[in-house]
């Protein structure tokens, strides 16, 4: 799978708070207008100077792919955060590293990819650059500088992703013989 | 070779005689909660995806405990709990702590263990992060979120890998003027807040065994404030007493093998220790109350899971007994049981909450979570600017409290209390004799 789009750029430790804030939890993801004004509140909670990641009124985002530092969606395990990511449009997380429940939260609603890499790219990727992603090759393309860094395996982890989630995965495998 | 604690659980609950970290096995739960802010969001998911008529696992073992978003006049929270009660009866389920009934307790982690549902040996899940609080018991216990949850509910079932343990050994007397929340808070602070990620976090040692069950339960309440898969102490005397008293339910205690293998040790001599904060934003920035006194401070907050037990509000008590605050003070009780407890309790021949009344205090909150995670805007002691706020809460990343200029600093009931007296951070031992 290839995902290209512009880079919006976060640092370390972005928590779920920051996400998506604690007064949008009465939104209900699984209830289809709820799910939809998720993704308008995404990243809401970030400290005002580095806000700019939803336009004003705006469902969906300029910024497919979100590139941060180390242990991102810590804090709660609000299921909203990775909702609200991919409500918006969110495709993929570059991080150094995840927080657990973040991590496991993304596979298991199949929102988005949560993608490991070494490289500090939040230190060299600026927001707006275009990206490109390759998950199959395992590499991220940092246009402006013709730079490719490689990328953490998904593993198994992409299967149920790229199926829309554990219930799909499961479902399209007969491991789950319900609806 | 030998297991630890949290393998021999998930061994138990795997149906095998062995387990290794890093293994990915099905567990049978024991438990699985939910509150009002990913119940009908987990209702949801199972109602899709197991059908309208789908009844859950089983009945006796879900527990919904709106806590959240209580005392408000966001209609949207009061749809959200009326989701919960419609579910509750539409599946007949037994554990409805319902806010419009004198069955509501208050904040879930703390209620889980007031009412019996934490019991050593066991899987308890939750759609809450600091769900690992209950791990205190000696079970396994850790936060999911609501599409797993939603599984959970129609399977009884879940995948989950075995985590390696950090073994943290934690021996002295706690000097008087420290609580379990200086210790964890140290722990934090040495290890960050990605410095157990996927990770069990076994505490022991003679200063854990001489805790109290709400000490414990703050210790492992912020496990995953490390990014800690779960917090566990192994159950004891202590701990047997406790889970007896409110419930009859049987329970199989686990102990780690002496030969068990540990990612990790750290030992750590508790008598070394001194009060403690967490600084603005996060809960790894850790320095001594000492180190940063006489910062100014526009409020301070007393309650949560991790901060809003009976032994928090003794401790506060103790400290504002014939004092009076410089700044407003919030006290938010976790639970009902707490609430009426701070009523009967004394200090010094006079009841808790006449001390907190003369000492300038808010009046007391009704139980609930409140402003420990910000809320809807008429949320008690919710944050809007550029407050600086001294909590017993357990995370202060930006915005937490409902304000992105806001700065939380994390400290014991201790700590918050002398503070408050001060409206400026203060060491609690120029006022514990």
């Amino acid at each position: 799978m290839i995902i290209t789009g512009a880079a919006f750029v976060l640092g370390d430790n972005i928590d779920t708070d920051q996400i998506i804030p604690a007064q949008y939890l009465n939104l209900v993801p699984t209830i289809a207008a709820e799910y939809r004004e998720l993704g308008r509140h995404a990243l809401a909670g970030l400290p005002n100077a580095c806000r700019a990641f939803m336009q004003p009124g705006a469902y969906q985002t300029d910024y497919p792919i979100l590139i941060a530092g180390r242990n991102f969606g810590c804090g709660s395990s609000r299921e909203h955060a990775p909702v609200a990511l991919g409500a918006a449009g969110v495709k993929v997380v570059v991080a150094a590293s995840f927080a657990r429940i973040f991590f496991r939260n993304c596979i298991a609603t199949g929102e988005l990819y949560p993608v490991e890499c070494r490289a500090r790219l939040c230190e060299t990727v600026k927001t707006g650059d275009t990206v490109m992603l390759d998950l199959a090759a395992q590499t991220l393309r940092h246009e402006a500088r013709g730079a490719v860094f490689a990328l953490a395996p998904l593993g198994a982890a992409q299967d149920v992703i790229d199926a829309g989630g554990i219930f799909a995965y499961a479902r399209a495998r007969g491991m789950l013989h319900v609806n | 070779m030998g297991l630890t604690l949290t393998e021999k659980i998930f061994a138990r609950h795997a149906q095998r005689s062995h387990v290794a970290p890093g293994d990915n096995v099905w567990v049978s739960v024991d438990v699985l909660m939910t509150h009002d802010v990913c119940g009908p969001g987990t209702i949801g998911v199972f109602e899709r995806e197991f059908g309208k008529d789908a009844m859950v696992f089983a009945r006796d073992k879900v527990v919904l405990i709106p806590d959240h978003y209580i005392f408000t006049t966001d209609t949207m929270c009061h749809r959200n709990v009326d989701l919960l009660r419609a579910f509750a009866q539409q599946q007949q389920l037994p554990f409805f702590y319902d806010p419009q009934t004198t069955a509501y307790k208050g904040v879930c982690h703390v209620a889980l263990a007031q009412e019996g549902h934490c019991r050593p040996g066991e899987i308890l899940l939750g759609t809450d992060s600091h769900t690992c609080t209950a791990g205190a018991f000696g079970e396994f216990a850790t936060g999911i979120g609501n599409t797993d949850a939603g599984f959970v509910l129609g399977t009884g079932t879940l995948l989950l890998k075995v985590p390696a343990s950090m073994r943290f050994v934690l021996d002295g007397a706690l000097p008087p003027y420290l609580m379990a929340k200086d210790v964890i808070l140290r722990i934090i602070g040495l290890i960050g807040v990605d410095g157990a990620t996927y990770r069990a976090m076994e505490f022991c040692g003679s200063c854990v065994e001489a805790m109290t069950m709400e000490d414990r339960m703050t210790i492992c309440n912020m496990a995953i404030e490390a990014g800690g898969k779960n917090g566990i102490i192994a159950a004891d005397a202590t701990t047997r007493t406790y889970v007896t008293a409110r419930t009859s339910v049987p329970f199989v205690e686990e102990r780690s093998d002496a030969d068990a293998q540990y990612f990790s040790e750290h030992s750590i001599d508790v008598t070394a220790l001194e009060p403690a904060v967490a600084q603005p934003h996060s809960p790894d920035k850790y320095a001594t109350a000492r180190a940063v006194a006489g910062t100014k401070i526009d409020q301070a907050y007393i309650g949560s899971c991790t901060g809003g037990k009976l032994s928090d509000f003794v401790a506060a008590a103790q400290i504002l007994a014939g004092r009076t605050v410089r700044v407003p003070t919030y006290l938010v009780p976790a639970t009902v049981e707490v609430k009426d407890a701070l009523a009967t309790t004394r200090h010094a021949g006079q009841p808790l909450t006449r001390i907190f009344e003369e000492a300038g205090c808010l009046p007391l909150a009704p139980p609930s979570c409140a402003a420990c995670l910000g809320g809807p805007s008429d949320t008690f002691g919710r944050v809007t600017g550029n407050e600086i706020v001294i909590s017993t809460t357990n995370r202060n990343f930006p915005g937490r409290m409902g304000s992105t200029s806001a700065g939380i600093y994390l400290a014991s009931p201790y700590t918050v209390a002398a503070s408050a007296i001060q409206g400026a951070i203060t060491d609690p031992r120029e006022y514990l004799a």
